[in-house]
């Protein structure tokens, strides 16, 4: 079942995220990156049901492009969580979308963040982060070995001990994950854990 | 589980001779996982003025939004801050338009009027405004508040007095609810200086 998390280490933010697409006991797909890049400095990480992701996804991507296209400037990530978070609440009480985001980014000046917006529209600015049922082992692995500062190596080498502690004891454990990170180079694929083969 | 208990919430007000504090706890939860605890439900509305919206973490940001609005739209009409009155009564109309589908939000106001004289109220989801001249509780913990502050509060305390008293009721408030702790954040706001303070607690 999924497992999405996130972190902030020293001048980068990582995103990790299961890639399977499944529906009731059938796996559909092994290889579906639920992390979007949202623009130049942004990583959009997204669980939930899946129709609403795409489709949400791609209004706020499409709404963050327009902006800069209009003023020329990016919003920064502050900003685009916020406006994240306010289309989420503004469709809450309408016809709401069942997506959980985590939101990383990297901004001149002020240097890497995450942030938490839930499928209610919480919105909270964190260092470490998860969603799913991935998040039980997750949270409690990043509570354990995660500072604040953390080198690119520490942080992968703790995002590869997340994944062994979810392939290991999560029951409905996804086979496969992906990592991104943005830093100020941008944003980008970084690697691929896979157990099983997705081709 | 009720929907107020989403996100676990420890709010109280306290009045003091010329002052007031508020205080709140630090916990983002959902239900039994924490997410975050550095969280903030205590809002300043202008400098003698603040809000602590307990209950759902969602509407209490949205209304937060809302309240701001409102009153930087008053700013701009009257060329003056809102009364804690008066604000009182927009928190409590701004809830009652959403009579049939509410926020799910317990607010607590608290600030300084005209003659510095302290003012706190707390008010239902729909707005049924609740006046106290003593001390007003909200959240999870309300429970164990209401019993800290009976038996810890006094009248006419000087700002010293009130904030050991405030931190004390909420540090010992909850530690008695799971869903609400991790330390808290207390404002002492006197009529020349406002002071924050964050606590630590049993952080666990």
């Amino acid at each position: 079942m999924e497992c999405i998390f996130g972190l902030v280490g020293d001048g980068f933010a990582l995103i990790a995220a299961d890639s399977s697409a499944v529906h009731s006991i059938l796996v559909h797909k092994s290889n579906e990156d639920k992390v979007l890049v949202l623009d130049s400095h942004k990583l959009l990480g997204v669980s939930g049901e899946a129709g609403d992701r795409v489709q949400f996804i791609e209004y706020i991507q499409k709404n963050v492009h327009l902006y800069q296209f209009r003023n020329g400037i990016p919003l920064n990530t502050a900003a685009a969580a916020n406006f994240t978070r306010g289309e989420l609440a503004t469709a809450l009480r309408k016809n709401p979308y069942f997506v959980n985001i985590l939101l990383a980014g990297y901004d001149k000046g002020i240097g890497p963040s995450l942030y938490y917006i839930d499928y209610i529209a919480t919105l909270h600015k964190i260092d470490k982060g998860a969603f799913g049922y991935g998040s039980y082992f997750s949270l409690a692995m990043m509570d354990r070995y995660f500072r604040s500062g953390m080198s690119l190596e520490e942080a992968i080498d703790l995002v590869d001990k997340c994944i062994m502690e979810i392939r290991s004891r999560l029951f409905v454990a996804p086979p496969n994950f992906v990592i991104k990170i943005v830093d100020q180079n941008g944003a980008r694929e970084y690697a691929w854990r896979e157990s099983i083969s997705s081709d | 589980m009720s929907i107020f208990e989403y996100n676990g919430s420890a709010l109280v007000a306290m009045v003091g001779k010329n002052c007031f504090a508020i205080a709140s706890d630090r916990r983002l939860g959902v239900q039994l996982q924490t997410i975050a605890t550095d969280f903030r439900r205590i809002y300043k509305i202008h400098d003698k003025l603040y809000i602590g919206l307990s209950g759902l973490a969602t509407d209490a940001q949205t209304l937060y939004q809302r309240l701001v609005f409102r009153h930087k739209l008053y700013q701009l009409r009257e060329e003056r801050d809102m009364k804690p009155e008066t604000f009182a009564s927009l928190v409590s109309a701004l809830l009652y338009e959403k009579r049939f589908g509410p926020y799910f939000c317990q607010p607590v106001i608290a600030g300084l009027g005209d003659d510095n004289k302290p003012f706190i109220c707390t008010m239902d989801s729909i707005g049924a405004k609740e006046l106290a001249k003593d001390f007003v509780v909200a959240g999870t913990a309300s429970e164990s508040l209401y019993g800290a502050c009976e038996s810890m509060y006094k009248p006419d305390m000087e700002p010293e007095e009130l904030f050991e008293t405030i931190s004390q009721a909420l540090l010992a408030s909850v530690d008695r609810d799971c869903l609400s702790g991790w330390g808290g954040h207390v404002l002492l706001v006197t009529p020349t200086e406002v002071q924050e303070k964050a606590l630590k607690g049993r952080m666990d």
